[in-house]
């Protein structure tokens, strides 16, 4: 595969053909924020949705900006990762995602280990211009292993990429559209009626606490058959 | 087979249909039988005229009188009166409205007079149902000069050459987009056929598929042949079920005469279509979503590149185009790109099909030149705003595009001029608004379409349109500041340039170009409360003006909330307490008493 020229903040570097505007900015120690982007290189799969838009970065001569996790470089290209118009639109979007988010981070399970709440910290985000309002999905408890709380999904599709391509059960898919799509097994079938073997695979992609592990010392005796000793 | 002396031509598309066309189908029929006359004329049930907003239309065929709002109870005269005695039916001529005079043919109303007919050219004047019309106004001959004469290579050069631009909105060069899924190397190829129109009030996809499918399968079997492939995907919408009798029909009609299939005209090319349902998702239209729904996954947009042309259905290249698009195709060959390129503009070569809808008189699907003005169009072939009302702004390109005020109506149409004043293309609806429409509720309007229709993968799109929607009804309820106006500015701005596909690209236009154009009527809601059109239902009040009031008691009795007092031949007066502010009393009232604001 040939070698390509891209400039990224007024440096250049030359990259494999396919290689994307993020790979190629942290091969010149440039720091792109991103959200939903997860690669998993040990087994070849990236979560390439690009659904985030926090990753997005100027083109020379394109209209609108451009996700940098899910744009393969082009000869001559001409990126800037830190224009004004990039922050704003950065902040923009996590703020969107933060005014449909719950707001008890000091007693959540994810405080101080969630991307979102890094993310927020990152960008200096002080303040939530827009209210409105905000999912209600019905936390899912039915399960010994694994709690879904589709009020702190931010969508990022990670679990689904995970489940579906890597692990291969193909539990997790989208439901409805626009503003009230969640992820949820087939039917939206509660998880312990769904075809899940609770590898935990999707917890650990998670960045936020949609999906999270039953704690039986927090969490003991919301199950039906109590402890699972 | 008969040779006819007289044909009877009756709209069978959607609008006239519900109009009861089929019931004066049978009835003409019926008539022609007791007159015995089933050897001298034949009725024959096409595609569209387009001017629906007076359907069900008759054309008489060959003496090229044009009826309108013909019903079935007309059928009998017409039969005895024009068909058999040869006088016309003077009461179901089309009346121009100023000279008042009857008109009886079709190229001699207002509406038709500037329009040129290349995608609609056979809606109306074949029966979409028969292939055998097809044929004979000259179908299938572009198809067979492309195979037999022609190179793929060829083909694609006259389709550059022509300057054809995409019908579907995006105006992307046609050509360009065959040549370069020619030049992916795959052992299967797919070309598919974008009908899944789905912006509010526009039509002309549906209107060219009911009334000529065969146009559309020639075309995609022409560009099937251009760029290797040898099979085709029609992406409908459910929703149009007469579409899809058509199309199936023509589809089986077009295989038993092996003009689809195996070996057609004998050159060894192959070419199958088949169609695929969409169910209606707004979304869907935009190439890549559309891709995933063929393939039965969830409608949803992903990341270009990979480009159709490049990893397309079942990842192989793929070619999609839109319908009217494709309806361009067959003439091109015949008449030849020089003829395409000699109409429209220098940029924007040929017609465009347009969806006139709204506050104007004669509503209804226009094809005129590109480069033609929104004034032509609004008032010559739309004769002008319904009850003399005034102009206020049209709204193009659906809800991806913007409102066009009257300083611009006299800009060329063609897909550069749009955008630059902040709306676009589009589809090609076209909705007229007059004094009565609130801009403000009609970016609403906008923004909620736009929201429910959001496939919700990515994140602007997602909660950004849901908070514009949000700050929108802030505001059309009373409660909004000068501060929402720029947040809805930012807001918009922010979606505009980050969303993932064209539909977050473009929803925040109406919102953006109306508060661009209209900023006052914007700051009237905001800082004095007041909806200066009188929509926006918290805003305004109804009141009796005391001078005017003869006290006749009409708006008291139509008052559905009881909430007009008064005696015979006193002055009333409205508890604004209960007032629900349907309009009724303002509908009502026959001397200009209630003042709206």
């Amino acid at each position: 595969m040939g070698l390509i020229n891209v400039t990224i903040n007024n440096q250049t570097i030359a990259v494999e053909e396919g290689t994307t505007i993020l790979e190629a900015a942290k091969k010149l120690d440039i720091r792109i924020p991103t959200l939903c982007y997860l690669n998993l290189e040990h087994v070849k799969t990236v979560n390439g949705s690009a659904s985030c838009r926090v990753c997005v970065v100027e083109i020379e001569g394109r209209r609108n900006l451009a996700p940098s996790c899910a744009t393969p470089v082009s000869e001559g290209m001409v990126v800037r990762t830190n224009t004004l118009r990039c922050i704003k639109a950065r902040r923009l979007v996590v703020e969107l995602l933060l005014s449909n988010h719950p707001t008890d981070c000091l007693i959540c399970e994810k405080n101080l280990n969630c991307e979102l709440q890094s993310l927020a910290a990152e960008l200096d985000i002080r303040r939530i211009k827009f209210h409105g309002v905000r999912a209600t999905h019905e936390k899912d408890i039915s399960s010994k292993a694994i709690i879904r709380n589709m009020d702190k999904c931010i969508l990022c599709r990670r679990c689904e990429t995970m489940c579906n391509e890597v692990q291969t059960v193909h539990v997790y898919s989208a439901v409805n559209r626009g503003f009230d799509t969640f992820i949820a097994p087939a039917l939206n079938l509660p998880m312990d009626k769904s075809i899940c073997t609770f590898c935990g695979q999707c917890v650990s992609v998670c960045p936020t606490a949609a999906l999270t592990v039953v704690n039986e010392a927090r969490d003991g005796g919301h199950g039906k058959n109590g402890s699972c000793s | 087979m008969s040779n006819f002396r007289m044909h009877l031509l009756v709209c069978g598309g959607t609008g006239c249909t519900a109009s009861d066309s089929l019931e004066l189908v049978k009835m003409l029929k019926e008539s022609i039988k007791k007159h015995e006359i089933t050897n001298e004329v034949e009725v024959v049930v096409t595609g569209c005229f387009g001017f629906c907003e007076k359907g069900p239309i008759l054309k008489v065929y060959p003496d090229n009188v044009f009826y309108i709002t013909v019903k079935p109870e007309d059928a009998e005269e017409i039969i005895t009166e024009h068909v058999i005695k040869g006088r016309k039916v003077e009461r179901l001529l089309y009346v121009e409205p100023n000279t008042k005079k009857r008109l009886e043919g079709q190229k001699s109303i207002p509406f038709y007079k500037k329009q040129i007919r290349i995608a609609l050219r056979n809606c109306g004047f074949i029966n979409p149902e028969d292939i055998n019309e097809y044929i004979a106004a000259d179908g299938y001959q572009a198809l067979a000069k492309c195979l037999t004469e022609m190179s793929p290579d060829e083909v694609i050069d006259t389709v550059v050459q022509s300057g054809l631009r995409g019908r579907g909105g995006g105006g992307y060069p046609t050509g360009l987009k065959w040549k370069y899924t020619r030049q992916n190397q795959s052992d299967e190829k797919y070309i598919i056929c974008n009908a899944d129109e789905g912006d509010p009030g526009a039509f002309m996809d549906r209107s060219i598929l009911e009334g000529d499918p065969h146009s559309v399968l020639e075309a995609m079997a022409i560009a099937g042949y251009a760029i290797g492939a040898q099979y085709g995907y029609i992406y409908i919408r459910a929703e149009y079920p007469l579409a899809i009798s058509r199309l199936e029909i023509a589809i089986k009609q077009a295989r038993k005469l092996g003009l689809l299939g195996e070996d057609i005209f004998s050159t060894g090319f192959n070419f199958n279509i088949g169609l695929r349902y969409g169910a209606g998702a707004f979304v869907c239209g935009e190439e890549t979503a559309l891709i995933h729904s063929v393939e039965g996954k969830r409608g949803e947009p992903s990341s270009k590149p990979p480009f159709p042309a490049q990893r397309g259905v079942w990842d192989k290249p793929s070619c999609v185009n839109n319908v009217e698009t494709f309806a361009n195709i067959p003439p091109i060959f015949l008449k030849g790109p020089a003829w395409f390129k000699k109409i429209g503009t220098e940029k924007s070569p040929g017609t465009k099909v347009f969806a006139l809808a709204g506050k104007v008189n004669n509503v209804g699907l226009v094809e005129v030149p590109m480069g033609i003005t929104l004034r032509e169009v609004i008032f010559d072939i739309g004769g002008g705003i319904k009850n003399n009302k005034r102009f206020k702004a049209v709204q193009t390109g659906g809800p991806s595009g913007g409102c066009i005020t009257s300083e611009n109506l006299d800009i060329p149409i063609d897909y550069e001029s749009l955008s630059s004043i902040g709306s676009m293309m589009g589809s090609g609806g076209m909705i007229v608004m007059d004094e009565d429409n609130c801009m403000v509720d009609i970016a609403k309007f906008y923004i909620e379409f736009t929201k429910d229709e959001s496939c919700g993968k990515c994140t602007p799109c997602r909660i950004g349109n849901t908070r514009m929607l949000e700050i929108l009804e802030k505001i059309t309820k009373g409660n909004g500041t000068e501060q929402d106006l720029k947040d809805l500015v930012e807001l918009g701005d922010v979606i505009k340039d980050t969303s993932l596909c064209g539909l977050g690209q473009t929803s925040p236009n109406p919102v953006l170009s109306t508060l661009h154009y209209f900023q006052d009527e914007y700051l009237a809601h905001v800082r004095d409360k007041h909806c200066p059109a009188g929509v926006c239902q918290a805003l305004f009040s109804f009141r009796i003006l005391p001078e005017k009031c003869v006290g006749c008691t009409a708006c008291a009795r139509i008052c559905p909330a009881h909430c007009i007092e008064g005696e015979r031949k006193k002055v009333h007066v409205i508890d604004q307490s209960r007032c629900i502010k349907c309009g009724a009393c303002y509908n009502t009232c026959k001397f200009n008493a209630i003042e709206k604001g």
